[in-house]
């Protein structure tokens, strides 16, 4: 598709050049460059206003504006400092529009490439280069040069092998597949610490838990890592309108349950309880479970049942853990299959 | 060995010269003298007066540039501030409703950011919404390039470099809005956690390494700053440098009207039109920015709270340009492999990292592949008018059609919510359009630029109307017809022909062959000059013919 010859019309040329109004009355351009230097000089006016509002408008002083509360330190130093700076813009702007002459002119294009001359005087060159290091006849060299450059590397790769610890099958059994929870820890409300007590669950009844070990980890860090994994939901439905399996009929009392809060697709927590269908909805990505039957996923993407705790109630009738988590919570990963957990129909 | 030096009697260093007096000096010569002495400085400044084309379009790629440079000078005042650590301090500055609740430093140095610095509330949120427009204004720009075939011949290497510049400002984007380490910007980052955990084979290692060890653990944020301000900032800095130096090496494209030609370039001077122009048009920028942040509130972290990671909030969604992603995450269907006992999980890493692999491979080789379908090996300095590219806008509309649809599923609870419908419907009904709404797109694009191709040929040869409705002696009614400027119809006529590749001495691959064919079927040829006189004779008779002769000229 190079320039084509035989246009079906000819091209008639660059248009001619149309005066602007500001070139041909005098007057409009007096008033374009009054305008323009009317812009510059609300700049200092703006200038003064913002250091105005920036030592003299308290910090917590409320502006509303539109129906919206605002900060008006914030509002007022944006209103000034951001017009001031448009003025400037528009001022530049509107003085190459209407005074700075406005002659279009045309420059020559060259091709990308390098004249052929240059080309070779390059390959020339980097012949009498090669030939200069002795590289042709010590061939060794490029390979040994090539081979060291790329060995180098290896040290600088290896030295960020240190980035993590390795999640070998030890340290996996330590981390990702283990909670705080464990036999006769209770479970307590996620913001109080009080424990919780069976009977004082009503069916339907939903209440966010973590185990009564979280609190007494004061280093934060470990007790976000804690809490990440260890986060539940514990649910009361009616016994006679839940499926509960043979191998789970001890993992629940009186038809309190007890699930993971780590949704298995990506890791948030799951938060949203439909009361009458059991389900519950996970905000990040909309992966449902249906507590009433083991925490299969009904819907989204989602591939493994939520895991279920294992609990039970002590001396006082208080709820406890009987085990920590049969299978890892969280999103699956690589190294374990997942097929085993827990699917519709299992008994 | 040295000979020594003759020496004169004299030096003429030493020799007093008086400057002679007659001349007033240029006041700006000394310093430039001075400078030029030592390195050159006309040499280097080159054509000043360097032609730059003039269209509105054009600024698009300079709202992206202009941006990266405002989030520059905001970063910088926000990083005498922040602090990107995750140690959990109480919360004691002024915002009374977390007064004494713990969190993490980072946090808390945002909050202090937000409420206890003159002026950094105001600098925080410039920042976001220049963060917004960064990313925003580098995608509308590559849309523009990409329609008007500006990516062509020389052009290939810098639409390349555009692709890295789009694909790792996502990068630093997503590690900014990370670091504020509040509920919301946990939650993303718990997201990406399970991300990396999905890739296969190498998952749970690339999770313990880029976490060091378990979420959400004590690096994460620190890691984070210093690609956010470090690593991913100097990449961008180089990439913009290298994108800027081709743009001035290759000259700007321009649009095709009369004199324009690919051998020339017609505009106005950088010195004194663009400095003024581009200069101004910075400040424009800057100041609608500042405006933004004074009047548009974004990201209020203190409503947030800090990250808990047994807590989220209803509606929570990345920015605006990891939507994409994050309506694929939603929409899958729940894939999981297990191979050998081992776990696959391509319903977290399909629409993750695979969606953003396919997204930005696709960029990069779509200049390739189009070149390859034409045969087209020259040079391309005239901008292509998307109807005269009908497929290339077509699979243009289809990818954003595309990426429209990913970017609605990421809000498919919102949808559902604010027009009361079922959400397993939106979602079952996104699975389906994320593939119907492309091929329907590229349908609906293709007849649209084939009809508009045909109303441009009929333009030339009836010209245009005029609005007068002329009775004629028999009693018809017809519009007559203006002509049209010669500079007019050679614009509409100027544009290559699209043609099949021949299947000459050279082998072609059956599939090459048939992609070039359906590649150049279809478009309307453009009139003929004996057409065009014939037209010209045609309308010179009794305007009330002029209708009969509205021949679409499809010939296919």
């Amino acid at each position: 598709m190079s320039e084509q010859k035989n246009l079906p019309v000819p091209d008639p040329g660059l248009e001619e050049h149309e005066h602007r109004y500001t070139d041909v009355n005098e007057a409009a351009a007096d008033r374009a460059y009054k305008q323009i230097v009317g812009m510059l000089a609300a700049v200092p006016v703006l200038v003064l206003a913002f250091l105005f509002v920036y030592f003299g408008v308290p910090k917590d002083a409320e502006l509303v504006l539109f129906g919206a509360n605002l900060q008006m330190q914030t509002t007022l130093l944006g209103l000034t400092g951001g017009l001031a700076t448009l003025m400037i813009g528009v001022a530049a702007i509107a003085w190459a529009r209407s005074l700075m002459s406005d002659e279009e002119i045309v420059g020559e294009r060259h091709g990308a490439a390098s004249p052929p001359e240059a080309r070779e005087r390059v390959l020339a060159d980097l012949e009498t280069g090669i030939e200069a290091s002795g590289i042709r006849r010590r061939k060794l060299l490029g390979t040994g040069m090539a081979g060291a450059l790329g060995l180098i590397a290896v040290p600088a790769l290896v030295s960020l092998a240190d980035l993590g610890p390795w999640p070998t099958p030890a340290l996996r059994a330590e981390t990702i597949e283990r909670t705080i929870w464990a036999e006769g820890v209770r479970l307590v409300n996620d913001v109080s610490y009080l424990p919780l007590k069976a009977s004082d669950l009503e069916v339907g009844q939903l209440v966010n838990a973590v185990p009564e070990t979280l609190e007494k980890i004061e280093d934060g860090p470990a007790f976000q890592e804690a809490k990440a994994k260890a986060a539940i939901i514990v649910v009361r439905m009616d016994p006679n309108s839940i499926k509960i399996p043979d191998s789970r009929k001890d993992w629940q009392i009186n038809g309190i349950l007890s699930y993971s809060k780590i949704c298995t697709h990506v890791g948030c927590p799951i938060s949203l309880w439909e009361q009458l269908t059991h389900h519950l909805l996970c905000p990040c990505h909309q992966s449902t479970f249906d507590l009433a039957n083991s925490g299969v996923v009904v819907f989204g993407p989602a591939a493994r049942s939520l895991p279920q705790l294992p609990i039970t109630t002590d001396s006082e009738g208080y709820l406890v853990a009987r085990s920590d988590f049969t299978v890892p919570v969280g999103p699956s990963y690589f190294e374990r299959d997942s097929s085993k957990d827990f699917k519709e129909g299992d008994r | 060995m040295a000979k020594p030096a003759e020496l004169s009697p004299v030096s003429p260093a030493m020799e007093v010269r008086t400057p002679p007096k007659d001349q007033e000096p240029d006041k700006l010569a000394g310093p430039a003298t001075w400078v030029d002495d030592r390195i050159g400085l006309a040499k280097l400044m080159g054509n000043i007066r360097k032609v730059f084309p003039d269209h509105w379009s054009f600024l698009l790629g300079e709202i992206a540039l202009y941006s990266f440079v405002i989030l520059l000078l905001t970063g910088v005042f926000l990083t005498i501030w922040f602090k990107p650590s995750m140690a959990e301090v109480d919360y004691a500055g002024s915002y009374e409703l977390l007064r004494n609740v713990r969190m993490s430093e980072a946090f808390s140095s945002t909050l202090s950011i937000s409420f206890d610095i003159r002026g950094g509330l105001l600098v925080r949120q410039i920042h976001h919404w220049s963060a917004m427009l960064f990313v925003a204004a580098m995608t509308v720009h590559m849309l523009r390039v990409f329609f008007t075939g500006a990516f062509r011949k020389p052009r290939e290497l810098n639409w390349l470099i555009g692709v890295g510049l789009l694909s790792i400002g996502l990068v630093e984007g997503f590690a900014g809005y990370s670091l504020p380490d509040d509920l919301l910007s946990g939650t993303g980052l718990r997201f990406v956690d399970g991300l990396i955990r999905s890739i296969p084979l190498i998952g749970t290692w690339a999770e313990f390494f880029v976490f060091a060890g378990e979420f959400p653990g004590t690096l994460i944020v620190p890691r984070l700053y210093m690609v956010h301000i470090l690593l991913v900032p100097g990449l961008l800095l180089g990439l913009i440098s290298a994108h800027m130096a081709l743009l001035v090496y290759h000259k700007h494209t321009h649009w095709p009207a009369p004199g324009r030609t690919n051998h020339n370039i017609q505009g106005y001077p950088f010195f004194p039109i663009y400095v003024a122009k581009a200069g101004g048009f910075f400040f424009i920028v800057f100041g609608i920015t500042i405006l933004m942040g004074a009047l548009m509130q974004i990201n209020p972290v203190w409503l947030f709270g800090p990250y808990n990671p047994s807590q989220v909030t209803a509606g929570s969604q990345p920015d605006w340009y990891m939507g994409f992603v994050e309506g694929a995450t939603r929409i899958i269907p729940n894939w999981e492999w297990h191979v050998l006992g081992t776990t696959w999980s391509w319903n977290i890493f399909l629409p993750g990292v695979g969606l953003m692999g396919l997204l930005f491979t696709a960029l990069a080789v779509y200049p390739f592949i189009e070149a390859w379908i034409t045969g087209d090996k020259s040079e391309h300095h005239l901008l292509d008018r998307p109807r005269n590219a009908p497929n290339r806008t077509a699979f243009g509309v289809a990818g954003m059609a595309a990426y429209g649809m990913f970017w609605l599923a990421g809000g498919n609870d919102i949808i559902a919510t604010q027009f009361h419908v079922s959400l397993n419907n939106v979602t079952y009904f996104m699975r389906g359009a994320v593939f119907v709404v492309p091929v329907v797109a590229f349908i609906v694009t293709k007849r649209i630029c084939l009809s508009l191709q045909r109303a441009d040929r009929d333009r030339v040869l009836h010209g245009s109307e005029t609005n007068v409705i002329v009775r004629s002696p028999d009693g018809g009614y017809s519009e007559a017809h203006a002509p049209i400027s010669q500079g007019e119809a050679y614009s509409l006529t100027r544009h290559p022909q699209l043609d099949a590749l021949a299947p000459s001495g050279e082998k072609l691959g059956r599939t090459r062959q048939r992609l070039s064919r359906w590649y150049a079927d279809g478009q309307v040829p453009t009139p003929t000059a004996e057409e065009i006189e014939a037209a010209a004779h045609h309308s010179d008779a009794p305007a009330l013919e002029a209708s009969e002769t509205a021949d679409s000229g499809v010939s296919h």
